[in-house]
């Protein structure tokens, strides 16, 4: 019969519009920025630097090896080296980054510094309202602005800053056994 | 040849007692061209004479890009050829340099890479579903079912790779992170309560006498044509060629799995509808067989070294059964860091040199169903 194609249709249709306010699972939209929904443990978006303790000079884990500047495939990382050296967190004098740049707005989050960096120095952050007034100037990060503790890397990615954390303790014993 | 000032030659093929047709541009700001794409059209009252599509405004470099950058810097690029179904991409990546510099790939990885392209199929149809079915002028309704289904497996990519759409998960001999149990349940979850959505999808559109009447008959394609012009994927098999990659390839651990290959029989808009419909149900056979023999183990190589990756000298094409047809991936390696060749076969783009012979002897109005039948994404299409 013609037209029972159609009433069929608009069956579902109710069903689906009476069914959105019992079943989480035809719900459509969730009402952001009010609504939000958690972001998961893995999600990523621009990269931040980690330091230790209380002092993002100091104790900042970045060797400016330049490797996560070599491997970037948009070519949105600038490194300046040091001349001078300071103590890592092995105590060991290591070179230092005297500009850090990141230009976000050139970023595409994939990822790829973080699995180069054999320093475990640069993480993936969640933050991701970061929408600016100026053109240029305003997703340009400096090095002030991309260090960012190891208290808040354990905050986004409580899991894998512990493995982290795990990680870089176990390469500290070893080196202490050997000396 | 500059694309924007092609015309058409119109020579005297109408009927019309002055003689002329009416050149239309159709695009490329138009909602259903899928994105930025342009036909010049000439029609004879609503009678489509001559169709040329014209495209190249997303063009961006891709293949150059891919020879400039190392073997994993292209991996990032591959999730936006096609940025529907970035899984897919990766993997044909991956699959290639794999082939080129011999590298396995676990066990696990391997059911892994086969469950992420599955639920990739099941998106990429769910929304091209949607789509089509906005061109023909359902607007919202449909489109905002087939979105809430995606958004779910685009939440399971979220999840285990971190980004919804730019996976960017596959690496050569494995993939990045390990999905843990959570997931795999979540993941089963989602599954096995698909299938209520394509039901209730079927009862909404199968026996719609408006869509029978606007698919059935429309944009026929002849086996022979389809086979000539070199269209892979879902298209092909909707005009009756049983060919499908998984099955003739067997690459991955497809040769493992039972599953059937849908074929179509009229090859017109309604069977290439219905083939996404099928083949989303055998997707979901797949995946359930691959949830249950999924073994434990690692998830990658650990022989594969991250930095300064240099495969030996050589070529290689790999290529794998896309949501939308045979996405190929061929590289010469001549022994750097970076290939020397890096060429995509895209599945979009050769599926749409068959538009105009689809397209001729139709109206308007069905030029945009046949082209949504198609299946093309810009990104890929233009590279």
């Amino acid at each position: 019969m013609i037209g029972l194609g159609i009433l069929n249709g608009m069956a579902v249709t109710l069903r689906n519009f009476i069914g959105s306010y019992f079943e989480n699972d035809r719900l459509i939209t969730v009402q952001y920025p009010e609504e939000r929904d958690p972001l998961p443990e893995n999600y990523r978006n621009f990269p931040f630097l980690v330091f230790d303790t209380d002092d993002a000079e100091a104790g900042l884990r970045c060797v400016a090896c330049k490797i996560c500047e070599k491997e970037c495939p948009p070519q949105c990382i600038l490194i300046v080296k040091s001349e001078d050296k300071k103590p890592d967190y092995l105590s060991k004098p290591q070179f230092y980054p005297r500009v850090f740049d990141i230009d976000i707005s050139v970023c595409m989050s994939c990822q790829i510094c973080v699995e180069v960096c054999p320093f475990e120095a640069i993480k993936m952050d969640k933050v991701f309202e970061l929408s600016r007034r100026e053109r240029f100037g305003g997703l340009l990060m400096h090095k002030d602005r991309l260090a960012k503790s190891n208290t808040y890397y354990h905050q986004i990615h409580p899991l894998e800053a512990a493995e982290v954390d795990s990680r870089l303790a176990e390469a500290a014993e070893a080196k202490k056994k050997k000396t | 040849m500059t694309a924007n000032t092609q015309t058409l030659e119109l020579p005297g093929m109408t009927s019309r007692i002055d003689g002329e047709l009416l050149e239309v541009s159709m695009g490329p700001q138009h909602p259903s061209t899928h994105g930025v794409f342009r036909m010049n059209v000439a029609l004879e009252g609503e009678i489509v004479r001559k169709l040329k599509p014209v495209f190249g405004y997303l063009h961006r470099n891709h293949e150059k890009i891919g020879e400039n950058a190392s073997y994993l810097g292209s991996m990032p690029y591959t999730d936006r050829l096609d940025y529907f179904c970035s899984m897919t991409n990766n993997w044909a990546y991956a699959l290639t340099v794999e082939k080129l510099a011999g590298i396995e790939v676990p066990e696990r990885a391997e059911y892994l890479r086969v469950i992420l392209a599955e639920l990739t199929r099941l998106q990429n149809h769910a929304s091209l579903l949607g789509f089509l079915l906005s061109d023909m002028g359902a607007w919202g309704t449909p489109l905002m079912y087939a979105f809430r289904e995606r958004e779910k497996i685009l939440d399971l990519f979220e999840s285990l790779s971190g980004s919804r759409m730019m996976c960017d998960y596959m690496r050569f001999g494995g993939c990045r992170v390990d999905p843990g149990p959570d997931w795999m349940e979540r993941a089963k979850k989602i599954v096995k309560a698909f299938p209520r959505f394509l039901d209730e999808f079927e009862r909404l559109i199968v026996s719609n006498e408006i869509l029978v009447a606007r698919t059935q008959e429309i944009g026929k394609l002849s086996a022979e044509l389809a086979i000539d012009a070199g269209i892979t994927g879902p298209m092909l098999r909707a005009s009756g060629v049983n060919y499908d990659i998984r099955k003739v390839d067997g690459y991955g651990f497809y040769p493992r799995f039972k599953f059937r290959v849908p074929l179509g029989d009229h090859g017109d808009c309604y069977d290439r509808m219905m083939m996404r419909v099928l083949e989303m149900r055998e997707s979901i056979e797949i995946l359930h067989q691959a949830f249950e023999q999924i073994p434990a183990g690692p998830v990658v190589n650990p022989k594969v070294k991250i930095r300064a990756f240099k495969p030996p000298a050589g070529e290689a094409y790999g290529r794998i059964e896309g949501p939308k047809g045979e996405l190929g991936f061929y590289l010469i390696s001549d022994g750097s860091a970076n290939p020397y060749r890096y060429r995509v076969r895209p599945p979009s783009f050769i599926n749409l040199t068959i538009l105009e012979d689809m397209c001729l002897g139709h109206t308007v109005a069905d030029v945009m169903v046949i082209l949504g039948s198609v299946d093309i994404v810009m990104g890929e299409v233009d590279r």
